[in-house]
Parts: structure tokens; C-alpha cells; sequence
């Protein structure tokens, strides 16, 4: 297929526009597309990736209401809106603070998950690594009974109430 | 310590050695942490960066690591110095690039390199030579315990360890594992393992990472989730069997060379060997395919038993080669001529910045020696 500017070159770059109902198809080379100021990039970085992916998500107010949308971190000062363009947060604790935000985000990224499973650092207080024992109890003890391993989940089970 | 020191030959981890050294040429963990009293860096002032950088420097310059460590300021560095570390791998493009406060301590041997203020506060990495993910992972988890001795990491007891980036948030670990696939590209099945790799939430790379094409048919396969998988398991899988995997299909490929397209090998093997012999300008992008031509066929004479006309030629030109093992037409010398002929490698071996013109008629004349030396 031709270019549809210069009619020379083959369009490799395919547009769909949706307007009011109405479907348009244009179909245009590289360098015209260049030319018109429509990049053709066939690599973007996981950032850039997650605040496309951001952006075309539903508005913060539309998930969250007028109040989590305009919410700063005490702490940094953060603003949801931020990891939209950058794709970065602002401090530690706003994993805390726009937990619930976070949450759809995380699960989309790490396959489902929202729970960390692995190395705890030694220095945390013993009430911290009590917490993420049993984090990781429930998560395995949910794994057991996925998999109808109820010997196993019994075990898990007793383990977490023996923690709690 | 200067760059100079490391510059005229190539890093351990890029020798051709290790298991299945055919097609994986090295594995590399990276880590990813954050100090729990201070900003992510994009809300950080320079002030604070510079706080965070002495602190870790200070910290990561008194571990013992079992080998010489030095430092480097990369904001101070020059372009050239700041590229000749990315094309070692020592430090990424990000880290280069990004503005303020910023440096890197790297292990004299190039196994292990901490970068202070890249994304997040620190990013550890450890590489190794073939398919060698848990020792990096084993090497890596001792120098993490070490700093955690000495420093509060941001963790959460819901989400582990606290990234800027929540895509790299829970164990902060991502696995990469770089490999030679040009049979997979010449059979033109490399598309397939693309998008299989994708439905495998598999981040596929090239050779410089993100946003880069895999020059030299090199391409690095990594993890994406990293959340609610613990390290062991993460390592384990690449390992056991991603890494077996993805390597049965390149060796697939190469047997369906031999059978089924032994002349399209032939003409690619012979053509790199007479332009590699005889070009006078050659650019970094071509050098780097032709000699990952070279590489693959010297990796199936000596692990398939492959045997065809240019390959027996490639292997009568090794023959020749003198006894000096450092000149020998092995796959160390393809990787040293591979990685030493990069821009920034050519033009701080020979001390001054040059013009594309001339790097590419210095790098054929390196090569072309290197060559030469065998008949």
C-alpha cells in the first residue's frame, strides 16, 4: 500500500480515527508521518509505558471521587496525578497513603499479586516481620486451597493461628 | 583506579565461558532498594541526592567484597566516560543520562556494580559469565544483607521493598538473562519466541536494555513481575526452565540450519569472514553482526559438531591461530573484539574523541589485525 501524502513510498504507519461515530483510516510512510509531526516509536520504556497505560484509565475522580483525586501525601506533597505523567511515586509512605489507588495498578503489573512474598530485612521491628509472616501464610494458605491441597492449608492454618 | 585500566580488554562476565555458554552469554540480578528517611529522587533536591549519595558511598566502600572496588562520580564523568560505562554494563542508560547527584562503585573485576541515584536510591547488580543466576542471586543477597546491616531500607510489611517505580516494588529483583539467538533470526522464528516471551510476562530487550534493539543478535530476556513472587522462586524458574527452554529452541534453529538451510549459514559465515578480513571502514552496527555470525559458527563446531564448508574454513583459519592464547580466534576474542571496537571503547583506547569516519576505519583495522594474526 502507497503512502497516502506522497504516494511514493509504502505506508508502513496505519491510523484509525474515531470522531463522533464517524471511522476515518489513514495510511502514510515514515518519513511523511515524520513530516507531520506523528512519531513512529516502536520501543517505550516501562515509565512511559505505565503512564500511557495510566492514561488511558479512567479519571482519578471517576475511580476515587473528588477527595482521593486531589489528595497530597502529608509527607512529599505527592499528587495521584504525578504518577499519570512520570510514572514514579513521591516518597515511601505514599504507598500507604494512596494504598487503595495503588492497589488495581499493582495487581495489573506483578500478574495479579498485591502481596510481597520473599526476603524481609533483618532490621525491621519484630511486629513488622510477624506481619509479613503472616501476609505470606494467608497467601500461601489462598495458593492450598486453589489447588485443593487441603492437607496443606490445614497446616498453613494452625501456623496462622498459632502467629495471630 | 582509572577507565583506562579496564578498558583494553573485556570484563569476566563476557569471557564465553560458563554453562551453556553456546547460547547464554551471561546472567545479571539486579536489586532495587531505597533509604526508609528520605524522598523517592524525583521529589528529591540536589541537596538531599547528594546526602543519600555520601551516605551509601560511604556505606558500600567499606563492605568487603573479595575484590579491589572503586568509585565513580557519574555526574562529574565526561559523555565519553559516562558511554564507555554503559557499554560495559556498569552503569544503564538512565543512570548516564539522569541529572544531579549520582555515582556508581564497581568491583575491579566487573562483577558487581552498586549505582547510587539512578531510579531509586540504590540499584544493585551482580553479573556473571553463561547461565549463573543463583550464584548472582547468592552474591547478591550477601551484599544486600551487608548494606541492610548498616542501613534502613523503605519497606512495607504489604508490599516488601519500596520502589520509586511501583512496577518494580515487593523483592525489587529483576532476573536478565542475555543470549545469542541469530539461528532463531535467520529461520525467521524469532517473531514467535517474541511473542511467546510476552504471554510469559517477559520483558524481551536488546543489547543495551530498554528502548534498544538486540545488535548482534543478542537479546535479554527478564522478569516483569516481581510482586508477590519471592526471589527464590523468580530465579529458579529462569533457571530450571525459561533459560533450558528458550535454549532448545535456539538449538532447534541451529539444527535446521545445518539440515535445511546450511547454505544460508554458509553465505552468512562467509560473508562476515571476508568482509571482517577486508573492509576498511566498518560501523559498530554492522561489526557487531558480523561477528556474531563468526561467534555462532565456531559455538556449533565446538558444541554441535556442526560441519560445513565455511565452518571448516572459520575452524582452519583458528587452526592457524598463534600459540598466544589472548590472540587466538576464539569466542573471548570475538566478545573482546566485539566490545572493545564500541565507540566509546575505540576512542578511549585511543585517547581522543573522534568522528564516525575514523572510528569506523579504526575499528576495521582492529579488527582486520585481529584477523590477520590467524593466517
Amino acid at each position: 500500500m502507497k503512502c497516502q501524502i506522497c504516494s511514493k513510498r509504502t505506508a508502513t504507519i496505519h491510523l484509525t480515527e474515531i470522531s463522533e461515530g464517524v471511522r476515518s483510516e489513514m495510511h502514510i510512510c515514515e518519513y511523511c508521518a515524520a513530516e507531520q509531526g506523528i512519531a513512529a516509536q516502536s520501543q517505550m520504556s516501562i515509565n512511559e509505558l505505565l503512564s500511557h497505560l495510566l492514561a488511558v484509565q479512567p479519571s482519578d475522580e471517576e475511580i476515587f471521587g473528588p477527595s482521593e483525586a486531589d489528595q497530597a501525601c502529608p509527607s512529599c506533597g505527592f499528587k495521584l496525578e504525578r504518577l499519570r505523567k512520570e510514572g514514579t511515586l513521591g516518597c515511601p509512605l505514599d504507598y500507604q497513603v494512596f494504598e487503595q489507588a495503588l492497589l488495581p495498578l499493582l495487581e495489573r503489573a506483578h500478574g495479579g499479586k498485591t502481596t510481597h512474598c520473599g526476603k524481609v530485612p533483618k532490621r525491621i521491628p519484630k511486629d513488622t516481620q510477624k506481619l509479613v509472616e503472616l501476609s505470606q501464610l494467608r497467601q500461601q494458605l489462598e495458593q492450598a486451597v486453589r489447588g485443593e491441597d487441603y492437607e496443606r492449608a490445614a497446616k498453613l492454618r494452625d501456623q496462622i493461628k498459632q502467629l495471630e | 583506579m582509572k577507565l583506562t585500566d579496564i578498558s583494553h580488554d573485556i570484563n569476566e562476565w563476557f569471557s564465553g565461558a560458563g554453562p551453556l555458554a553456546d547460547i547464554v552469554v551471561s546472567s545479571r540480578i539486579r536489586l532495587a532498594r531505597n533509604l526508609a528517611d528520605h524522598r523517592f529522587l524525583g521529589k528529591c533536591s540536589a541537596e538531599e541526592k547528594a546526602e543519600i549519595l555520601e551516605n551509601l558511598k560511604a556505606v558500600l566502600m567499606s563492605l568487603n567484597l573479595g575484590d579491589e572496588v572503586f568509585y565513580i562520580s557519574v555526574d562529574k564523568e565526561s559523555d565519553l566516560n559516562r558511554n564507555f560505562l554503559v557499554e560495559r554494563h556498569l552503569i544503564s542508560r538512565h543512570h548516564a543520562m539522569a541529572s544531579g547527584p549520582r555515582g556508581a562503585v564497581i568491583a575491579r573485576r566487573e562483577f558487581f556494580t552498586a549505582m547510587i541515584n539512578e531510579e531509586d536510591h540504590l540499584r544493585l547488580q551482580v553479573l556473571k559469565a553463561g547461565c549463573q543466576l543463583s550464584a548472582c542471586a547468592e552474591q547478591i543477597d550477601r551484599i544486600d544483607s551487608m548494606i541492610e546491616e548498616k542501613v534502613d531500607y523503605a519497606f512495607s510489611p504489604r508490599f516488601g521493598y519500596l520502589t520509586a517505580c511501583p512496577t518494580n516494588v515487593g523483592t525489587g529483583i529483576r532476573v536478565s538473562v542475555m543470549l545469542h539467538m541469530p539461528a532463531l533470526k535467520m529461520t525467521g522464528e524469532i517473531d514467535k519466541f517474541l511473542s511467546a516471551a510476552k504471554d510469559m510476562n517477559l520483558a524481551v530487550r536488546g543489547l543495551f536494555g530498554e528502548g534498544t534493539e538486540a545488535a548482534s543478535d543478542l537479546y535479554q530476556i527478564s522478569n516483569q513481575v516481581t510482586l508477590g513472587v519471592s526471589e527464590k522462586e523468580i530465579v529458579s524458574q529462569f533457571e530450571n526452565v525459561i533459560i533450558p527452554e528458550v535454549a532448545d529452541y535456539e538449538k532447534a534453529a541451529r539444527s535446521q540450519l545445518l539440515t535445511k538451510k546450511s547454505d544460508t549459514l554458509d553465505d552468512k559465515i562467509s560473508r562476515a569472514m571476508a568482509l571482517l578480513q577486508n573492509a576498511h571502514l566498518i560501523s559498530s552496527h554492522e561489526a557487531l553482526f558480523l561477528l556474531s555470525h563468526l561467534r555462532l559458527g565456531l559455538n556449533m563446531h565446538d558444541h554441535m559438531g556442526a560441519s560445513t564448508p565455511a565452518i571448516e574454513r572459520l575452524c582452519a583459519l583458528r587452526a592457524k591461530a598463534k600459540a598466544d592464547e589472548r590472540n587466538a580466534l576464539n569466542i573471548r576474542t570475538i566478545n573482546r573484539l566485539f566490545m572493545l571496537t564500541l565507540p566509546a571503547h575505540l576512542q578511549l583506547n585511543h585517547g581522543k574523541s573522534l568522528d564516525p569516519t575514523h572510528r569506523d576505519a579504526l575499528r576495521a583495522q582492529i579488527i582486520r589485525d585481529a584477523l590477520d594474526q590467524q593466517c
